[in-house]
């Protein structure tokens, strides 16, 4: 499907792509997880036969990349993240020009229009002008045009930035449909629930690099301890030192919140509901803390 | 800057479609587009050719409206492109991310520049066009010999085209098209004899004029207007040709170089 090996990327001085490894699997979702400017874009970019790489070896979909990019993107669909659909046509025109960069014939994409609408869920809006269409609208519209060659392989970067959460939902309701029927998918996001729902496979990447691979609870598993307590109240510090440091076998403070992280979380919520001066809440670990723990708490702009 | 920019393009037939594309978005705004287009140039030539014409005896053996005629011929013929291949391009390239949207599927940037230069001189012939519907209409000219005015429109636009996606290229932001209208489009008009022959110029502007690409255009046009075959046609083409095929291989390069970083 891609595969990429040993892929790297300079901008100047700048390594922005450090040695990157991918391997696809057919009809999976994979997911690119990493912060701002951890150089998911750019492995897209490079994916997509748009960047060369300075380095390594590309395939996409059976096509050396970038010599091959436009063959191998007939088979391709994509999702950017800032849309850009056509504002100067309707919605129903969008795809009928989008067909036709891929060489189909009109009456075929017209025949394809009614169903792309369905389930983009904008049959009544055929008609309608971009500038009229909702945030979540258009995200769909966009998927919907990805999907006007019927694609192998869908890329998607950060599908649901942006949307609120019922726009969120829908989106990741129509990419499990496409899973389904068997289509495979790379998407990048930072947002681990989106990532934790959707995604066979994650990698984690920061600066360049993808520092850990596998499926969302075996990335849970190798990197941290499986019960998370927060700690929040004017007692939290007092309590991380007193009791925490004995009874965690982690914990860090961000802010006034103390992350205890432990194996049995037991001893500790005995000592925390003895104190009045702390509310806390206890979950189990989730991609997040995995994220935070490897990519660190340091704010990325 | 790397090597790759500067490789020699590579076209698939699929840049059709994205000149469909400009097609199919004109087709919708066709009126107020081809007003706009015409009313501008054809004020100029009614009411200066009209105006001054009635002050002065003929120029170069014609009346002066009919010497205009040839002139606002080029001018908006190279104002279309110019306007098309700088303002629209722009808004495609740059504001809308059509091109990166394009790009997504199977056509590569090559085409698109392809598409954008003859779409811009497809601008041009039908500005060009409407202006020598005017003329013949009013009777300026009934020549046989500008029929080769319509080919010509295309040539024109085509050098005015790629001219014009260099800066697009480059541009930060609209406001800096100004510069190319100050330092290029304004002196082509004032010194390529649209409004007056060049002959009246000093020594050193007219040889600035004998290079700008708008006095060949108009060296071929006007003697046709005139019904009479130009001279040194071939010297003329292959001016405006290199122009446009320069301008096409410098607007290549640096898209590349701006949009497959």
């Amino acid at each position: 499907m891609l595969s990429l090996t040993g892929v790297r990327k300079s901008y100047g001085a700048q390594e922005v792509v450090c040695g990157v490894d991918l391997e696809l699997r057919p009809g999976e979702c994979y997911g690119l997880l990493g912060p701002n400017g951890a150089g998911k874009t750019t492995t897209l970019r490079l994916a997509l036969g748009l960047t060369d790489p300075d380095a390594g070896q590309i395939t996409l979909l059976g096509e050396p990349i970038p010599r091959r990019a436009r063959e191998a993107r007939l088979r391709l669909g994509v999702v950017p993240q800032i849309d850009n659909l056509d504002p100067d046509f309707t919605v129903a025109e969008n795809l009928l020009v989008y067909g036709r960069y891929f060489g189909l014939r009109d009456q075929t994409v017209r025949a394809r229009i009614p169903h792309l609408l369905e389930f983009a869920g904008l049959e009544t809006r055929a008609h309608s002008r971009i500038q009229t269409l909702s945030g979540g609208m258009k995200r769909r519209l966009s998927l919907a045009r990805a999907l006007v060659n019927d694609p192998d392989l869908l890329l998607l970067d950060e599908p649901s930035t942006g949307l609120d959460p019922q726009a969120r939902h829908l989106i990741w309701d129509r990419l499990k449909q496409l899973v389904a029927q068997g289509k495979t998918i790379l998407l990048t996001t930072h947002f681990m629930d989106e990532a934790e729902r959707l995604c066979d496979r994650v990698s984690v990447m920061d600066r360049g690099r993808l520092i850990s691979t596998g499926t969302p609870q075996e990335l849970i598993a190798r990197n941290i301890e499986p019960q998370v307590i927060e700690v929040y109240g004017e007692g939290a510090a007092h309590w991380a030192n007193e009791d925490g440091e004995r009874l965690c076998q982690r914990w860090e403070r961000a802010g006034e919140t103390v992350f205890c992280y432990a194996g049995d979380a037991e001893p500790a919520l005995g000592t925390l509901e003895a104190r009045q001066d702390v509310r806390f809440l206890h979950r189990r670990a989730n991609l997040e803390d995995v994220f935070l723990k490897l990519t660190g708490r340091d704010l990325r702009d | 800057m790397r090597a790759k920019h500067f490789a020699p393009p590579r076209f698939s037939p699929r840049f059709v479609q994205v000149w469909r594309r400009n097609f199919l978005v004109w087709r919708k705004l066709a009126i107020p587009s081809m007003l706009g287009n015409l009313a501008d140039p054809m004020l100029y030539m009614l009411g200066l050719g009209y105006g001054l014409g009635a002050l002065m005896p003929q120029v170069e053996g014609i009346p002066y409206i009919t010497f205009l005629a040839a002139g606002t011929v080029c001018y908006s013929t190279m104002n279309s492109a110019t306007f098309e291949a700088l303002y629209s391009g722009f808004s495609r390239m740059h504001v809308q991310r059509t091109w990166d949207a394009i790009m997504n599927a199977p056509v590569n940037l090559d085409d698109i520049v392809l598409a954008e230069v003859l779409w811009a001189a497809s601008k041009s012939f039908l500005s060009g066009i409407a202006i020598l519907t005017i003329i013949w209409v009013l009777g300026l000219s009934h020549a046989p010999l500008t029929l080769w005015i319509v080919p010509l429109t295309l040539l024109i636009g085509l050098t005015f085209g790629a001219l014009g996606l260099t800066m697009t290229a480059i541009a930060p932001n609209y406001d800096f098209f100004m510069y190319y209208f100050t330092l290029w489009i304004t002196p082509m008009v004032l010194l390529c004899g649209v409004f007056f022959p060049v002959t009246q110029l000093p020594g050193v502007l007219q040889l600035v004029s004998s290079v700008l690409p708008l006095t060949h255009a108009i060296d071929l046009v006007r003697p046709l207007i005139n019904g009479r075959v130009p001279q040194h046609v071939a010297q003329h083409l292959a001016v405006l040709l290199a122009y446009a095929v320069v301008g096409f291989y410098a607007a290549l390069v640096l898209t590349r170089r701006r949009l497959l970083k």
